[in-house]
């Protein structure tokens, strides 16, 4: 069954400068034990998707519009009040930065205590030793020392730890990890997602994973959303995403991107131009001005905005362009190009 | 090496550490810490670590941003480890720094005519009409349009401040680039665009890199032979290809394993090493070989003898006492001191295009032991 479904979410902004469309008619879903990827660029959205299914938004002057479905409830109609109270237990999120998410003049322990008898009516004692066995699964090593030290205290990669075990306190159904790894070495990434996969099967969470890195969802998603000027432009399973990607903005950010698992190409296929404004969101598909391939849709491409609509096996793709026109480009133009000779 | 634009020699910074009011010395970051390595003309040396293992450092060392507490930087022929201000005046426009931030690095305050014209206004270069068609070529050089000589920072994209920022290094007409971190604070489409564009400028203009990151991709692509730093120390030296096919060094061994492939069927196949916890402080490095804490193959004498960069191939430097990839031929002494050379010897079943921690170092992870 569908734990987690979006329908035509909208949040927009009014700003004096005019109405930011963040987030622009985005729906998707996703089953427990599951695991979807939201990939774009920054200023994309990925963001302000994920503070709105938690519910983040209420009461500020975002203007919210469309459905968020969580295990049969619907939030978007639902009290900022009562979306408060599934924090924490029902769905909780990894922000990029944990600072930014942790008290600094509280223990980690403190914080991790606090979160976990909002939920549960324990004492102070039986929460104590809870938050001590959470540090130990996410290996921070000597837990029962550790968990008396304050965030500062704690190398970036133990802080990203830690949040990881204050949100998994309370056994949360659905977890999203917004860009969890974007501020730590490789090393300590590879860590981290090693944790975030072994921590997903045992608790047979959802999760939704953010970020602009294609290798870090290729390593977790089964799933994968790209998301483009506040609208999903692809959506399907990873091998469709990585394999047969179909949208022109895809492309371009598989030939910008150097990898290590293929011979060296002389040469990278960066997209031209940069990201646009949420503000004046260009006319048409929004990623025009940047497309090579726009010429090829009689005009439609600067005029009118194109529906995602469904390819092949539930494959999701807003272009204009046909989906044998989008097939014989990616096998005949792009991906010759993506392998060096 | 005759050749060699650059020659660093056993390059160190300390900074101190000191306490109390009276400023008394307790200790020192050992940031740079017996670093050696030398560029040739043209091409393009990589630097990569993990955070905090001393690339900046390095780069403000030999810019001459801050001054070394010992070795030996020889430029162009010039000795300018200690060179007075004065005089190190004339080769400083030869050795310029890309940053790493475009956002914090441009004057606000001034137009990208004042930001790139300024090193022509210094040297009083020509009129303000030659200096404004000086700027503007640059600025074309660099992808951005002439037009925009009258507009600040601000009103320009992150990529576009990049562009800025390599435009006005460029004005002052540099032999030596250090670029630290030169894309990573930009999305990956416009990192692509940077990147082709310091190509691009490298062909044109007979350029010679430094390019400082901790992305292992984009340094592969970018870079002629890379070094790869721990704690202060360069670990491992050797030529792209060596260096991605046969790394020796466990340290290189785990950064290449543990970059995520895009490729979602490979997942469950890869074999990966993992290391266990962080970085050491530079305050307290681990004694011997700093690696000690955090290898795999670490023995006794890891933490009693440091191993010191030897060239166990052509080309190819590793300070290790139990390096994977070696060469079979002849016995290197590997633990021996002194320049123990391998010449010819050419690295072991490079396997074409496996991925990193596939191909025969992949063995073994960071618990197994
Ligand atoms: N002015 C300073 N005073 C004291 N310590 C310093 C100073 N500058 C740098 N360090 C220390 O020296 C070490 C190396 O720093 P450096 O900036 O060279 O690292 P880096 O390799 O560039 O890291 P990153 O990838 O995070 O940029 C770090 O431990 C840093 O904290
Ligand atoms: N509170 C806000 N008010 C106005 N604009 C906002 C607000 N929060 C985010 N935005 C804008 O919404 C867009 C998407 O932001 P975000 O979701 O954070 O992007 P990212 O994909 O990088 O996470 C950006 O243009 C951002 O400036
Ligand atoms: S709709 Fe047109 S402009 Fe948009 S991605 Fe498709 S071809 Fe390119
Ligand atoms: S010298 Fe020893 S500890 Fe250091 S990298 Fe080599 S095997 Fe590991
Ligand atoms: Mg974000
Ligand atoms: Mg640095």
């Amino acid at each position: 069954m569908t734990f987690l479904e979006l329908k035509d979410l909208r949040i927009h902004f009014p700003t004096d400068d005019g109405l930011v469309k963040s987030v622009d008619g985005l729906s998707f879903s996703l089953e427990r034990g599951k695991t979807l990827g939201i990939v774009g660029e920054s200023g994309s959205g990925k963001s302000v998707t994920s503070l709105g299914i938690l519910g983040l938004h209420k009461g500020g002057r975002a203007r919210i519009s469309g459905e968020i479905w969580l295990d049969g409830e619907e939030l978007v109609s639902a009290s900022a009040e009562h979306v408060r109270t599934l924090r924490g237990k029902k769905m909780a999120m990894i922000f990029q930065d944990p600072l930014s998410a942790m008290h600094p003049f509280y223990t980690v322990g403190a914080q991790i205590i606090e979160a976990y008898r909002i939920h549960h009516k324990v004492s102070k004692s039986v929460a104590r030793k809870h938050a001590i066995e959470m540090l130990d699964r996410v290996g921070i090593p000597q837990p029962d020392r550790r968990v008396d030290s304050y965030p500062h205290e704690f190398s970036g990669g133990m802080r990203q730890r830690a949040m990881i075990a204050m949100a998994l306190s309370c056994d949360p159904e659905l977890l999203i990890a917004d860009e969890p790894t974007t501020a730590l070495d490789v090393t300590v990434q590879a860590q981290i997602l090693d944790l975030m996969r072994d921590l997903q099967r045992d608790f047979n969470a959802a999760l939704i994973i953010i970020t602009h890195d294609l290798g870090v969802v290729a390593e977790l998603s089964d799933d994968i959303l790209v998301m483009y000027a506040g609208k999903a432009i692809e959506y399907g399973t990873s091998e469709d995403i990585f394999e047969r990607p179909e949208h022109p903005y895809t492309w371009g950010l598989l030939g910008s991107m150097p990898r290590l698992d293929r011979e060296r190409t002389e040469r990278l296929m960066p997209i031209k131009g940069t990201p646009p404004s949420l503000i004046n969101v260009p006319q048409g598909c929004a990623f025009h001005p940047r497309c090579t391939y726009g010429d090829r849709t009689g005009g439609k491409s600067t005029t009118e905005v194109p529906t995602l609509l469904e390819s092949e096996g539930g494959h999701l793709v807003r272009c204009h362009l046909s989906g044998d026109v989008r097939r014989s480009i990616w096998e005949n133009e792009i991906k010759p190009n993506l392998e060096a000779p | 090496m005759t050749d060699s634009l650059l020659s660093v020699q056993n390059l160190q910074k300390h900074f101190p550490i000191t306490k109390g009011m009276l400023k008394r010395q307790v200790g020192a970051v050992k940031a740079v810490d017996g670093v050696s390595f030398d560029v040739v003309k043209g091409e393009t040396l990589g630097l990569v670590g993990e955070s905090g293992c001393g690339k900046t450092t390095t780069g403000r060392l030999i810019t001459r941003l801050i001054e070394p507490t010992g070795g030996k930087i020889v430029f162009d022929g010039h000795d300018i480890t200690h060179m007075s201000q004065g005089r190190i005046r004339p080769l400083r426009r030869d050795i310029q720094m890309i940053f790493q931030d475009p956002y914090s690095s441009l004057n606000p305050r001034h137009t990208v005519g004042a930001i790139v014209g300024a090193p022509f206004r210094i040297q009083g270069v020509q009129t303000e009409q030659g200096t404004k068609k000086a700027v503007q070529e640059i600025l074309e050089l660099v992808g951005l349009n002439p037009e925009h000589y009258n507009r600040y920072p601000h009103e320009f994209s992150g990529g576009q401040r990049q562009r800025i920022g390599i435009a006005r290094t460029l004005a002052l007409k540099p032999k030596l680039i250090i670029a630290d971190e030169p894309v990573s604070a930009l999305d990956v489409s416009i990192q692509a665009q940077v990147v082709n564009l310091l190509e691009d400028l490298q062909n044109e203009l007979d350029l010679t890199y430094v390019v400082i990151a901790h992305d292992l991709s984009v340094v592969r692509h970018i870079s002629d032979r890379v070094a790869v730093m721990y704690l202060g120390k360069i670990v491992e030296l050797a030529d792209r290809k060596s260096l991605y096919e046969s790394p020796m060094h466990p340290y290189t061994n785990a950064l290449l394993s543990a970059v995520p492939i895009p490729d979602p069927k490979r997942r469950k196949d890869r074999e990966r090493i993992r290391l266990q916890g962080d970085v050491p402080s530079p305050l307290n490095p681990p004694p011997a070989c700093r690696f000690h804490t955090r290898c795999w193959k670490a023995q006794e004498i890891c933490s009693q003898v440091e191993p010191p960069l030897l060239a166990l191939a052509t080309g190819h430097q590793v300070a290790c006492h139990f390096p994977e990839n070696a060469p079979a031929s002849g016995d290197v002494a590997v633990t021996g001191a002194g320049a123990v050379t391998a010449e010819g010897a050419l690295q072991a079943g490079g396997a074409g295009d496996a991925a990193p921690g596939e191909g025969p170092a992949g063995k073994g992870t960071a618990s197994a032991s």
